[in-house]
């Protein structure tokens, strides 16, 4: 028996079929994958196993089977009857998947209600569930609030919720992106713990190495079609498509081959700390070497953009001291650069205003503003667009444009990537890298992802708590890592 | 989606005829609004008087085209005021020092708790009956609603990261906030503005009912609802009129203010 059985499934909205003709098959205690960027239909699919699509969406298949209910033509209440206790989703936002007003224990207990499941032990049976996901503190978390919890406790109690009524069929869309390293790569062996017990999974993702750690199967979507499939070894060992290759190369981390040669010391950073109602920076001591890039990763919390923050010295240490070996231009790019520029302004104007700040007299901004976009690669037309019409791989590149504008000798990245594509992402770090080269730029790369920190830097700091818990070459600190978190870290991202 | 933008295209239309009335009231009234002919009163809608005439028999038609100039100026007036004074005191309030800002927010709040009608009331009654006082009044009335959302706008695009982005660029911190802080709040203000004209019309008009806004014989849609009160049975038309002039009015700057407001939070998010 198939728990999921799906035939030529079509989605067409606002005139484009945008899921066109997608068929898979997924049995019980199976774990089946289904990734590709964002706009390639992976959700859509997704929501359609569950009949969640938007009103306006058509939606076609030759064969919907859910638990061995016929779904092709169900109505909203059949739906009903179906979600929950025969599949059941866990979505990316935890936050605003859960009642903000409600405790976790009702909050698990509803599929329970809905479905009239619960016998006698309602509360019992949600601690037993509590547990089952690993929740620490089960007794305690039940009367919690969403807010109250860690971003990897909120996701344990959606995936608790969602198991609440049994469901043959669990989908899981893009539930470990949110997520920090070591959190993912525990809620990953959890999901694939639920699929050993025999239940149906869907994982939906953009990361290979996630898939890697939980799927059986994979499936590759791009504009809305499958374009491979199978193994997920095989399809990591020998991807067919180029499509799929980018894919799975954003997700390995191999050290960069070639390092840049070991210049002098820019910066010299000793005993920097700074706290605010807690210590965010304790004690950093390290040195910033011309013409390098240095890599600063760690967790969310883990104080990397407080540090990145005083190098720019938009904010002021409590103690240490940052040593410029000589005046030096530093400039910061956001890690949002929606939020950087200024949503009314077109991204001529707010590169005019850099160049402005930067004392370039008025008769010469406009070429210099083409100049500037010529440079970081974006089609000049462009640059009359509001921030919010660009793509994300546009609007990074607008912001590196802005950056360079004040000529800087240093550029600080703070996750200029994380919110990037697989192949916006490598278009992106390539074009960093030729402007390290032209420019002779010493770069700050402040990232949580390790393939990213393998791939562009020359030395890295390894962030936990505030502390600088290991730092060095990257190829050594990847090769021999000493501090424990730093082997857990590789071992999460691996 | 399609109710709505004929909706939309009605109320424009009609707010459309309310501005060619204000501003060239003889192009649709030939007759004076102010002339009496008491031979003619109490006359129902007809041929000769499109709507009427009142007690005086003076054509309602053209006192209610010749009356759109002061009602609706004046409540266009005090938004547009209640909007300036609030984008001042409001982003001023959002970068003083804490005492100074907290003394602002205060006062604000005891504004704020009053009814707005009641606070526009007793403007009134201390500066005394008239147009321009009216405007005053309902722009006090509505003033405190404009200065908090300037201060708290203010306050959270000071810290914004693309005004932060633009002083490590360099940008001087008084151009930062003239450049890209105050347009941000005058644009969530506007957005404020479109919906509070309506209910800033009303104000007046009921001010006016009350005999508190400008005298008679002076043409005005809240006096002429007040006028026709004593003869609704006999002549509902002085009172009808003018009572739906200022509904449809007021319906169409909502409707347009509302739109407006869906279109700058569609742009935003």
């Amino acid at each position: 028996m198939t728990a999921v059985d799906v035939q030529e499934l079509r989605v067409r909205m606002a005139g484009r079929t945008v899921v066109d003709g997608v068929s898979f098959t997924v049995a019980p205690g199976e774990c089946v994958a289904i990734v590709g960027e964002s706009g390639a239909g992976k959700s859509l699919t997704a929501r359609a196993l569950l009949g969640l699509l938007p009103e306006t969406a058509v939606v076609s298949a030759s064969r919907l089977e859910i638990a061995g209910t016929d779904a092709a033509e169900l109505s909203e209440s059949g739906w009903r009857r179906l979600r929950g206790r025969s599949i059941a989703l866990v979505s990316q936002d935890s936050l605003s998947a859960l009642d903000p007003l409600r405790r976790i224990g009702r909050e698990v207990a509803e599929p329970m209600e809905i479905h009239g499941l619960h016998g006698a032990d309602r509360d019992g049976r949600v601690r037993e569930l509590l547990t089952s996901v690993s929740m620490p503190d089960p007794q305690r978390t039940v009367r919690s609030r969403p807010h109250e919890l860690s971003g990897g406790m909120r996701q344990r109690a959606l995936i608790a919720s969602a198991l609440a009524a049994d469901p043959t069929v669990l989908v899981a869309d893009e539930a470990t992106t949110a997520l920090d390293a070591t959190v993912q790569a525990r809620i990953l062996d959890l999901l694939r713990r639920i699929a050993d017990a025999g239940t149906a999974v869907v994982f939906i993702s953009h990361d290979f190495a996630a898939v890697r750690r939980v799927a059986d199967r994979v499936l590759v979507m791009r504009d809305g079609v499958i374009v491979e499939q199978g193994a997920v070894d095989e399809v990591m060992r020998a991807p067919r498509s180029e499509y799929t290759r980018a894919l799975v190369a954003a997700s390995t981390s191999a050290p960069r081959a070639q390092t840049r040669p070991e210049g002098g010391a820019v910066l010299r950073v000793l005993d920097l700390s700074v706290a605010f109602d807690r210590p965010a920076v304790v004690g950093a001591t390290f040195t910033l070497s011309a013409g390098r890039t240095l890599g600063i990763v760690g967790e969310s919390g883990s104080g990397k953009t407080t540090l990145a923050r005083m190098l720019v010295g938009v904010q002021h240490p409590d103690a240490g001291e940052l040593v410029w070996a000589s005046p030096q231009r530093v400039q910061l790019v956001h890690q949002n650069p929606l939020g950087a520029f200024d949503p009314r302004w077109t991204i001529a104007r707010s590169l005019a205003e850099a160049l402005q700040a930067a004392g370039v007299p008025r008769a010469e901004r406009p070429e210099r503003v083409a100049g500037l976009l010529a440079e970081v690669g974006l089609d000049p037309e462009l640059a009359g667009r509001r921030p919010r019409q660009l793509s994300g791989g546009q609007r990074q590149r607008a912001a590196n444009a802005r950056a360079l504008a004040a000529d800087p000798t240093v550029l600080v990245l703070d996750e200029p990537v994380s919110a990037l594509d697989p192949t916006v992402r490598g278009q992106v770090l390539a074009l960093l890298d030729r402007l390290q080269q032209e420019r002779e730029l010493t770069m700050v790369f402040v990232s949580h992802d390790l393939a990213v920190i393998a791939a562009v830097c020359d030395d890295v700091l390894v962030m936990q708590d505030g502390l600088i818990v290991e730092q060095g070459p990257v190829a050594d600190v990847f090769a021999a890592p000493r501090h424990p978190f730093t082997r857990e870290l590789l071992a999460a991202g691996s | 989606m399609r109710a709505r933008m004929i909706g939309m295209w009605v109320a424009g239309a009609f707010l459309a005829l309310v501005a060619l009335a204000a501003f060239a009231p003889d192009l649709l009234a030939s007759q004076d609004p102010l002339q009496t002919d008491v031979r003619a009163a109490l006359q129902p809608p007809g041929a000769a008087h499109l709507f009427g005439t009142d007690q005086s028999g003076r054509d309602v038609f053209s006192r209610v085209v010749h009356g759109a100039a002061r009602s609706a100026g004046i409540g266009l007036l005090a938004t547009v005021l209640a909007l300036m004074v609030g984008l001042v005191v409001g982003a001023l309030s959002g970068i003083a020092p804490r005492p100074v800002d907290a003394v602002t927010m205060r006062l604000t709040d005891i504004l704020l708790a009053f009814p707005e009608f009641l606070v526009a009331l007793i403007v009134v009654a201390v500066l005394g009956p008239g147009g321009v006082n009216v405007a005053i009044a309902v722009t006090i009335a509505a003033v405190p609603v404009y200065i908090r959302l300037a201060r708290t706008q203010t306050r959270t695009l000071r810290v914004a990261e693309h005004v932060e982005a633009a002083r490590i660029l360099g940008v001087g911190p008084m151009r930062a906030f003239t450049r890209h802080v105050v347009p941000g709040v005058f644009g969530a203000l506007s957005v404020l503005a479109t919906i509070g004209i309506g209910s800033a019309i009303l104000a007046a008009a009921g001010l006016s009912f009350l005999g508190l806004g400008p005298a008679e014989p002076d043409p005005e849609w809240g006096l002429m609802l007040a006028g026709g009160r004593n003869v609704l049975g006999r002549a509902w038309w002085i009172s009808v009129f003018p009572g739906l002039a200022i509904t449809l009015t007021v319906i169409s700057a909502t409707v347009i203010g509302r739109t407006l407001r869906a279109r700058a939070d569609g742009s935003a998010s």
